[in-house]
């Protein structure tokens, strides 16, 4: 916000006290459910990473790396704080002059210009940034899954900086800060692209360029503590009708059936995984119904705001089903170690959910329709520029970041160091002195 | 005098406890352990990814008698651990030299 708008903002909200009705109809006022409900959601996006998907990653590896993976979602929600502060929410949704359709500009850097009567629509700019800042922290925290048990920290903490800052925040301003993708009618309504196809994509580049662990696929790496897995799920679930409904950016009709269709996802995508197990492998596994639950809520998300609750439950089923196969294909077939299943579950999630957003958004099928003389047709193949766009960028600038701090940190620790497990490697502790 | 050492299934433990404690036996050392047998292992399965678990949880309980209390306790033993399923485990019976309470100095089978 330029300073004569915020003059303009001052003298208008001090005319505003005296004379309360005098310039309602044309200044933008502050609405102060959205604003509450907003404050509401960055708190649920936040506890998503620390601590919901901290624990849910965290059980899954082996004792000896629990705390390097509390660490890693840990020190990831630090640093994109400040760095989203210092200029990164700048350039993902300040005004980037000629260029906006590829960045923003630098005019919000320092949060400059932004003060308590700020409004960004009608809530305070500062909650605005802060619930975008909660999405801009767990989307590298979710690709910590794909490099599990193996990285070095500082080369971590690098990749994470580098990667938010010319992964995340273009494809961010793209999709949502009116950029190129968004003028192109691209709907993502939570981050089908934005979040879960960059964090998956990122996420099998790291697999495959960093290795398996040391062992994989012979040697048994079992979770080693599934109860605190099952936690931190239960924690996602919840913390996901903030990143959903959150969205909305108002406590109004378009919140109330994001959450629905939200919860619709979780729960058709966690019995379905379950099926698929017990028919497949004999037994319903506690793992399975919770990686479903993941695998329907990540679908939902570019769809969660545009579909209604049959829309949301066919694209639950099919989360569950085509996420189980591509886990399964990934890890018995392909052999790829990404620790933690990132790219089948939110990779192959985002690319289903975004497609089917363009199918259940019509009106016809419960959906909100689509912007005036688009078809399902055109819409559909936005979608699929949007998917397509997302995994090329993503996929090639993630690989080449890598090789750099492959070429110069390093990526990865000893072997020895590997095998005595990163926490007390890393971190000089252990999880558990029992 | 006998040292009985056994290996049972954890869920028996509660049993063969009263049972030897029926018997008059005064102590008893037991120790959570992991081991296989014929029963070998089992698979456990983690989205798709199936690991052999080969050592199963067991309880080892060792019990030292007098030599003529030895062949009543492990009758014992075997009555209350059995399952009649493949892993229910084993006692092994080893000669037991000398035994010493501690607090008091006494010896052998008055120290038991």
């Amino acid at each position: 916000m330029t300073p004569g708008k915020s003059t303009r903002l001052f003298i208008a909200s001090l005319l505003l006290a005296a004379s309360p009705l005098a310039l309602a109809a044309e200044t933008p006022t502050l609405n102060t459910a959205n604003t509450a409900w907003l404050l509401t959601s960055s708190v649920l996006v936040l506890f998503m990473t620390i601590p919901g998907l901290a624990l849910f990653y965290g059980g899954l590896v082996r004792a000896k790396n629990v705390l390097s993976i509390l660490m890693q979602c840990f020190a990831i929600t630090c640093m994109v704080s400040i760095v989203w502060v210092l200029f990164a929410y700048s350039l993902a949704f300040g005004d980037g002059g000629a260029n906006n359709a590829w960045i923003g500009g630098m005019a919000k850097a320092l949060m400059a210009g932004i003060g308590v009567d700020t409004l960004k629509g009608d809530i305070p700019e500062t909650v605005f940034a802060m619930f975008q800042m909660t999405f801009a922290i767990i989307t590298p925290a979710l690709v910590v899954g794909a490099f599990a048990e193996r990285m070095k920290f500082s080369s971590m903490m690098l990749f994470s900086l580098l990667w938010l800052l010319v992964v995340y925040v273009p494809v961010c301003h793209w999709v949502w800060g009116d950029g190129w993708l968004q003028k192109m009618g691209v709907m993502d309504f939570a981050g089908g692209t934005v979040v879960h196809i960059n964090a998956g994509v990122a996420a099998l580049v790291a697999a495959l360029v960093l290795g398996r662990r040391k062992g994989f696929p012979e040697t048994a790496m079992p979770p080693h503590n599934l109860t605190m897995t099952v936690i931190g799920a239960c924690m996602l679930w919840v913390g996901w009708f903030g990143f959903n409904a959150g969205s909305a950016l108002a406590a109004n009709g378009t919140a109330g059936m994001t959450m629905l269709v939200t919860h619709i996802g979780a729960a058709a995508g966690s019995l379905t995984w379950m099926f698929c197990e017990w028919i497949r492998f004999g037994k319903p596994s506690v793992l399975g119904i919770v990686t479903g639950m993941v695998a329907g809520l990540g679908t939902i998300t570019p769809a969660s705001g545009f579909v209604g609750p049959l829309g949301a439950l066919v694209i639950g089923v099919t989360a569950g089903l085509v996420c189980f196969l591509a886990t399964n294909y990934m890890k018995r077939t392909l052999h790829v170690d990404d620790s933690l299943d990132v790219f089948p579950v939110h990779g192959v999630g985002g690319v289903i959910g975004t497609l089917l957003t363009g199918v259940f958004a019509a009106t016809t099928l419960g959906g909100v329709g689509f912007a005036e003389g688009v078809t399902m047709g055109k819409q559909v193949t936005t979608q699929i520029t949007g998917i397509l766009v997302t995994a090329a960028w993503c996929g090639i600038v993630t690989f080449i970041l890598l090789k750099l701090i492959d070429v110069t940190l390093g990526l990865r620790v000893t072997v020895e160091q590997e095998t005595e497990g990163l926490d007390t490697v890393l971190h000089n502790e252990t999880g558990y002195n029992l | 005098m006998k040292l009985i050492t056994a290996i049972i299934k954890p869920s028996k433990l509660d049993d063969v406890r009263q049972a030897l404690s029926s018997l008059g036996v005064q102590g008893m050392t037991v120790t959570e352990v992991k081991g296989f047998g014929r029963q070998k292992g089992h698979t456990e399965l983690y989205r798709g990814a199936e690991y052999v678990v080969d050592f199963l949880p067991k309880t080892r309980i060792e019990v030292a008698v007098a030599s003529d209390m030895a062949e009543r306790a492990i009758e014992t033993i075997l009555q209350s651990a059995r399952t009649g399923k493949i892993g229910d485990g084993k006692i092994f019976v080893y000669d037991l030299e000398q035994v010493v309470r501690i607090r008091t100095s006494e010896t052998g089978t008055n120290a038991l």
